[in-house]
């Protein structure tokens, strides 16, 4: 861990935006985004045990009939509640906390988010009556032919204008912080936050497209049919750059909270920024790769996307670095010593820093079956199978969600003005979670080896062999544990949120770490976003352009799906 | 900009991880770029396009099955609809290179066989092929491993690979049944 060219002791004491106290409104409106997201998990991850118990024959569905139809349905709640709403709503509340409190400064146009906000909203409320009312149970990926009520899909839509027009305000806020700050780097939370939005706007245009053009018309009755290739290649468009919007919050409180909690600094300002441009440009161009098993895309386009998502593995590689130097730099200052031993001297009793390195720690395994995902050939072993929810269990599921957990655990009590509740719950519901997730993982990617589908209800199915049984034991088991998790989860929220005010000085501050190296040494080139919008869309037009067009031209509407509800 | 050029300031240790990480990846990339393009282990690509409402009355499709149309060399054409495929059997002797097609007439369905690297996605309007030499005796399920309603999981099939005497002998029994059927009319 040698020096760099400018000694640490240069870095002036810049406290990025700790000058700028939240107002009361301002908590409000952002805790009012984290309270509807923890909602949505709740609810949603209330139907993932009972998918799994199912796996061992033990199928209480029939008990939730006259609410809840079948599993399928419950899959639809689980997937949309937990990967759309969870993730979307906690997304754009942080991104608001980091902006502000990054910049020091309130949001430009406090309008525009409030109008983002309870666009959403709307949505959510649109898409959760045929989602509730079983005429919505085409699972998350809504796939067509499978022709759900238009409303799901109007919700969907407005779900996502909702979240562009907050990324509207962050983008205007930064850029009025910026008018005022000429020649200053911006600081790298609210960058990272509106980099991300930025990039959201990109990605999100493909399933626009799919329901605006193909989806609505057809449920409305406009059109007899829809194009399902095509309306696969949309999706795919927005569903994979998907999961870099879930992901980078998480990053950015690795990279920009997470030192701070754990007594350090952040290691490398220049590719902290670098990695967040290399997920501006290619998070999109790669959708191809999970279309490697379909018909009608030509073999030398999937391998380019293939190529492509092994260059958005570089600045996940970098992140590990970058994430671990800054956690052990914080370590040893703490007093840790050895080569490993310093790991024990990071902060374990801080349930927020514990729930964010036990994911950082399954996301490793996450990426490695996201590497085998993503490998063309390699794929045909696991395409569709429980190899796939298995990992992205590891990557959204714990990755994501339990970094989120792990910033609630500080975040709650600081936008409410309460202590955390119970700590020690809190630290035994992040562990849960670890034990819960590598137990239905684990099963998971082996049931999928073994070749078992994804999205199928295994206790039923007629041709599961007595071999997957002690896999498909597992799964429920991890689920078990999991629904306990989720519980104690919401449990210490509500509590917390329901507490006593407590004195000032108790309630805990947004973290912010400071980098190693004065931020002003970075190059400006890593501060700009026309360089890195001309290369994003410059790569689209490469890697996307032939293939949409080709598949535009040639689109027929000739797929109006079964004459009877499927489901 | 004035002054002294800003630079990256990149630590060695992270330099040198970053020629790791690089040269990971373009390890994987040549190996799946080998194994797909000189090897054989390629994927699905652009084929023909049909329509899903006419296609079960179309040749070949409204014959599904397996057929022998050089020695050793088969196709079989695979209808998928909710919540089957036809057929329900596939026959092959061991040794066979057969080339696959599926397509659907109504929702997508997923159509991979079990201990072997043929997995499609099966999508209205396209047809799907690979193509797969049965080395093994045995039998080899094909499910359906994309979510097609609520008859989804009990949508599956299989491929039983018999030994080539098994074969002939099944092959002829099947011709004297047919002859019988006509005799029968």
């Amino acid at each position: 861990m040698t020096a760099t060219d400018t000694p640490p002791s240069a870095a002036p004491e810049r406290r990025w935006g700790n000058g700028y106290e939240l107002t009361k409104q301002e908590k409000r409106f952002i805790a009012g985004h984290v309270y509807v997201a923890v909602l949505a998990l709740t609810v949603g991850s209330l139907f993932g045990p009972l998918q799994s118990f199912e796996y061992s024959g033990i199928d209480l569905y029939g008990l939730l009939d006259p609410v809840i139809k079948s599993y399928y349905q419950g899959l639809s709640l689980h997937g949309v509640l937990n990967a759309l709403v969870w993730t979307t709503f906690f997304i754009v509340g942080f991104t608001t906390l980091a902006v502000i409190k990054g910049l020091g400064r309130p949001l430009s146009h406090p309008k525009l988010n409030l109008a983002g906000f309870w666009v959403m909203v709307a949505g959510l409320l649109m898409a959760a009556v045929p989602l509730l009312t079983n005429t919505a149970t085409v699972l998350y990926t809504f796939y067509a032919p499978l022709k759900a009520n238009w409303a799901f899909y109007l919700g969907l839509v407005l779900v996502v204008v909702g979240s562009w027009i907050s990324g509207w305000g962050f983008m205007l806020t930064l850029a009025a912080w910026r008018k005022d700050h000429p020649g200053e780097r911006s600081p790298f939370i609210a960058m990272a936050g509106v980099v991300n939005a930025a990039m959201w706007q990109v990605a999100t245009l493909g399933v626009a497209v799919s329901i605006l053009t193909m989806l609505l018309p057809w449920t409305l009755g406009l059109t007899d049919g829809t194009d399902p290739k095509l309306s696969r290649t949309y999706f795919w468009f927005t569903g994979h750059p998907l999961v870099y919007f879930w992901l980078l919050p998480a990053y950015l409180s690795w990279y920009g909270m997470l030192p701070k909690q754990a007594g350090g600094k952040l290691f490398s300002d220049s590719l902290a920024r670098f990695s967040f441009w290399m997920f501006f440009i290619v998070s999109v161009p790669v959708g191809f790769h999970h279309q490697f098993t379909d018909p009608g895309v030509p073999q030398a386009w999937k391998f380019i996307h293939a190529l492509l998502t092994y260059s958005v593995f570089f600045p996940s590689l970098l992140t590990a670095f970058t994430v671990i130097a800054s956690l052990e730099y914080g370590a040893r200052k703490r007093g840790g010593t050895g080569l490993v031993g310093w790991i024990r001297a990071l902060p374990w009793s801080d349930p927020s820093v514990t729930a964010q390195l036990l994911a950082a720690i399954l996301f490793l395994f996450g990426g490695v079956s996201g590497l085998t995902n993503a490998s063309y050939n390699l794929n045909l072993v696991v395409h569709n199978t429980a190899w796939v929810p298995g990992h992205f269990h590891l990557t959204v599921a714990t990755a994501v969600t339990l970094s989120f957990i792990g910033i609630c655990y500080w975040m709650v009590p600081y936008l409410t003005g309460k202590a955390l509740w119970r700590p020690k719950v809190a630290l035994f519901q992040a562990w849960s979670w670890f034990v819960g997730m590598i137990i239905f993982s684990n099963a998971m990617h082996m049931l999928g080896l073994l070749g078992a589908p994804r999205r199928t209800p295994l206790g039923e199915a007629p041709y599961t062999p007595d071999s997957w049984d002690g896999h498909l034991m597992r799964v429920s088991i991890g689920g078990a544990i999991l629904l306990v998790s989720v519980l104690t989860f919401t449990t210490i929220i509500w509590k917390t949120a329901r507490g006593p005010a407590v004195a000032p000085e108790l309630v805990p501050e947004v973290p912010i770490a400071e980098s190693l190296r004065d931020p002003q040494q970075t190059p400006e080139w890593l501060d700009r976003f026309k360089p890195w919008l001309i290369g994003a869309v410059v790569l689209l037009v490469i890697a996307y352009g032939p293939q949409l067009v080709d598949q535009i031209l040639h689109m027929s509407l000739n797929a109006p799906g079964p004459d009877f509800t499927p489901w | 900009m004035t002054g002294e050029r800003k630079k990256m300031g990149i630590d060695p240790y992270e330099r040198r991880w970053m020629i790791v990480s690089i040269a990971l990846l373009v390890a994987f990339a040549a190996t799946v770029g080998i194994a797909g393009f000189a090897m054989g282990f390629d994927l699905p690509g652009q084929d023909e396009r049909v329509d899903p409402q006419t296609v079960a009355t179309t040749p070949p499709w409204d014959e599904p099955g397996v057929r022998e149309i050089s020695p050793g060399v088969y196709e079989a054409y695979v209808i998928a609809q909710a919540w089957s495929f036809s057929p329900r059997e596939i026959v092959v002797p061991k040794g066979a290179e057969v080339t696959i097609y599926v397509t659907s007439i109504d929702l997508q369905h997923g159509f991979k066989i079990t201990d072997t690297n043929v997995n499609m996605q099966v999508v209205p309007g396209e047809v799907s092929r690979l193509r797969y030499t049965f080395d093994e005796l045995g039998e080899f399920p094909y499910l359906c491993t994309e979510y097609c309603g609520r008859g989804h999981a009990a949508m599956f099939g299989q491929v039983r690979v018999v030994s080539q005497e098994d074969y002939e002998a099944s092959q002829a029994e099947a011709a004297a049944a047919d002859a019988g059927t006509e005799e029968g009319q």
